[in-house]
């Protein structure tokens, strides 16, 4: 089976948007394909992550609109959703159709508008966090469990079990407030300090403002095709060496143990044994920080800290960028922002610019990178494992 | 209504039920109601950042029964926010949760009625 390598990648400005969702789409998609330096009707395969446009704004079918609108007719088209992951699933199907030989040339572009789409008279938060809790169980819909008191109930848990203090999870908001300044794309890019994150108002006991990500409009894009004819388009193309989806189950509190997430665990063994690589050959990570909690149990459900450690390893400077293991120089979900669609081809799209050196005041020291892509609660994970040729 | 469990012939039960057991891939085939039962809090939040219709502040909580040895898991509000991991909690039942009417899930998809957890 031949490699899959990434030509192109782009993204919007993420943030609160004029834009709709097919202006979103096309403005990443159109961007992608000129960084690349490929035409319309080269693209073979036309990929759209995407989770609730039909729910924000009331439009549907956006992957033929997108086709249309970059003049990519004739394309095979397909929207890909897997709610907060579907821009990871998105990576999967466009991996998928150039590893099988489907097409030679894929683009795959997720986004999401969020800001600005309740009803009259409806708050936007209250409204954007209704469509995001409806991807939930009926016995747990009924209750007015939503994501953010998801991470509430798993966050007590967490620190109940692990003897961890709640600064512990002030600090990963610190640190991608951090890195978010540098990244001129991001949704806010303003430092905090762990005072103010400590301090902000409760918004799922014991968690609060400032370990959520914020709601986000923004749309990012990559550009897919064989590793043999990459060079064609760029010499400085990534290799996608491992990736692999998997789920856990929809009833959150089916789950035996509350701080480990079995879809981040399998997916990511499946991904590493693909790559032929270990958590320690990782010099960089993109992580799901939807909410602060989420990336201490991705880092363990990975493997790279022990169950119940990666609380220590924030506190200890091990996860900031000049640290062992950088996680979401990008400022993650919790800076950037969290487009649902678009959220895990951006997180592509960061690591692709650390792997050819090109992330400015970002930049690390990077061969090997992985981004680790969470919808539901866990519910469905996509892992995928990039490197330099 | 009463407060459910569903067991499979090899014994794993789960609230809520589904067409096959989870764990085995079986039919489940027995209901226990555990409605008399107490359970124990493994976890609880305050939501107060809550969605149409949904009380504010939310308190939830997922609680664990003991169904003849086997650890069985709910999540449900709670009748209070003063409340440990540990403590001992009693299903109470509330005949409407939610206002159906103001969320964007469909009024007619689902029940909306439902037990919370009162500390015993």
């Amino acid at each position: 089976m031949e490699r899959v390598a990434v030509v192109g990648a782009s993204m919007t400005q993420f943030g609160e948007r004029d834009a709709w969702i097919r202006e979103l789409l096309a403005e990443a998609g159109d961007a992608c394909l000129r960084d690349a330096g490929v035409a319309p009707d080269e693209v073979e395969h036309l990929y759209v992550s995407n989770m609730a446009s039909g729910e924000f704004e009331g439009q549907s079918g956006v992957m033929n609109a997108l086709a249309h609108d970059l003049g990519a007719l004739g394309a095979y088209t397909q929207r890909v959703d897997q709610t907060s992951a579907s821009g990871g699933a998105g990576v999967y199907a466009a991996w998928q159709s150039v590893a099988s030989g489907a097409s030679e040339m894929t683009l795959l572009v997720g986004g999401e508008k969020m800001t600005d789409t309740a009803p009259d008279g409806v708050d936007d938060t209250a409204f954007a966090t209704d469509v995001i809790a409806s991807l939930t169980h009926p016995v747990e819909y009924k209750h007015g469990v939503t994501l953010p008191s998801f991470a509430g109930l798993t966050a007590r848990r967490y620190l109940h079990e692990y003897d961890a203090p709640r600064a512990s999870l002030a600090h990963v908001a610190v640190k991608n407030h951090r890195n978010g300044v540098d990244n001129p794309n991001a949704h806010f890019r303003s430092e905090i300090d762990l005072e103010t994150a400590l301090e902000s108002p409760v918004v799922a006991d014991p968690l609060r403002l400032y370990d959520f990500c914020p709601i986000t409009d923004g749309s990012a894009a990559l550009l897919f095709c064989p590793e043999s004819v990459a060079a064609e388009y760029t010499e400085d193309y990534v290799v996608v060496s491992g990736l692999a989806g998997a789920t856990d189950t929809h009833v959150v509190h089916e789950r035996a143990d509350p701080t480990t997430m079995r879809g981040v665990v399998e997916s990511g063994a499946d991904a590493f044994e693909m790559a032929d690589r270990a958590p320690e050959d990782v010099d960089v990570a993109e992580l799901h920080d939807m909410f602060t909690i989420l990336e201490f149990l991705q880092a363990e459900d990975l493997g790279f800290f022990e169950k119940g450690r990666a609380w220590e390893a924030a506190m200890d400077g091990v996860t900031d960028r000049d640290g062992a293991l950088p996680v979401n120089t990008s400022g993650g979900l919790k800076s950037k922002g969290h487009p649902l669609g678009a959220s895990g081809v951006a997180q592509v799209h960061e690591l692709y610019e650390q792997l050819r050196g090109e992330a400015g005041p970002r930049q690390v020291d990077a061969d090997v990178a992985l981004a680790c892509n969470v919808g539901g609660f866990g519910n469905c994970v996509t892992t995928t494992i990039l490197e330099r040729p | 209504m009463t407060l459910d469990a569903h067991r499979c012939p090899n014994g794993h039960v789960t609230v809520p039920g589904h067409p096959r057991c989870p764990t085995c891939g079986e039919a489940q085939t027995e209901t226990l109601d555990l409605t008399d039962r107490v359970a124990e809090v493994v976890t609880w939040t305050v939501s107060t950042a809550t969605p149409p219709g949904v009380r504010q502040p939310n308190p939830l909580a997922i609680v664990e029964f003991d169904v003849d040895g086997e650890p069985v898991r709910v999540v449900g509000g709670l009748t209070t926010d003063e409340v440990a991991i540990g403590d001992t909690v009693e299903p109470v039942y509330v005949d409407e949760l939610r206002d159906p009417d103001a969320g964007i899930r469909h009024p007619g998809s689902q029940s909306w009625d439902g037990y919370r957890f009162d500390p015993v």
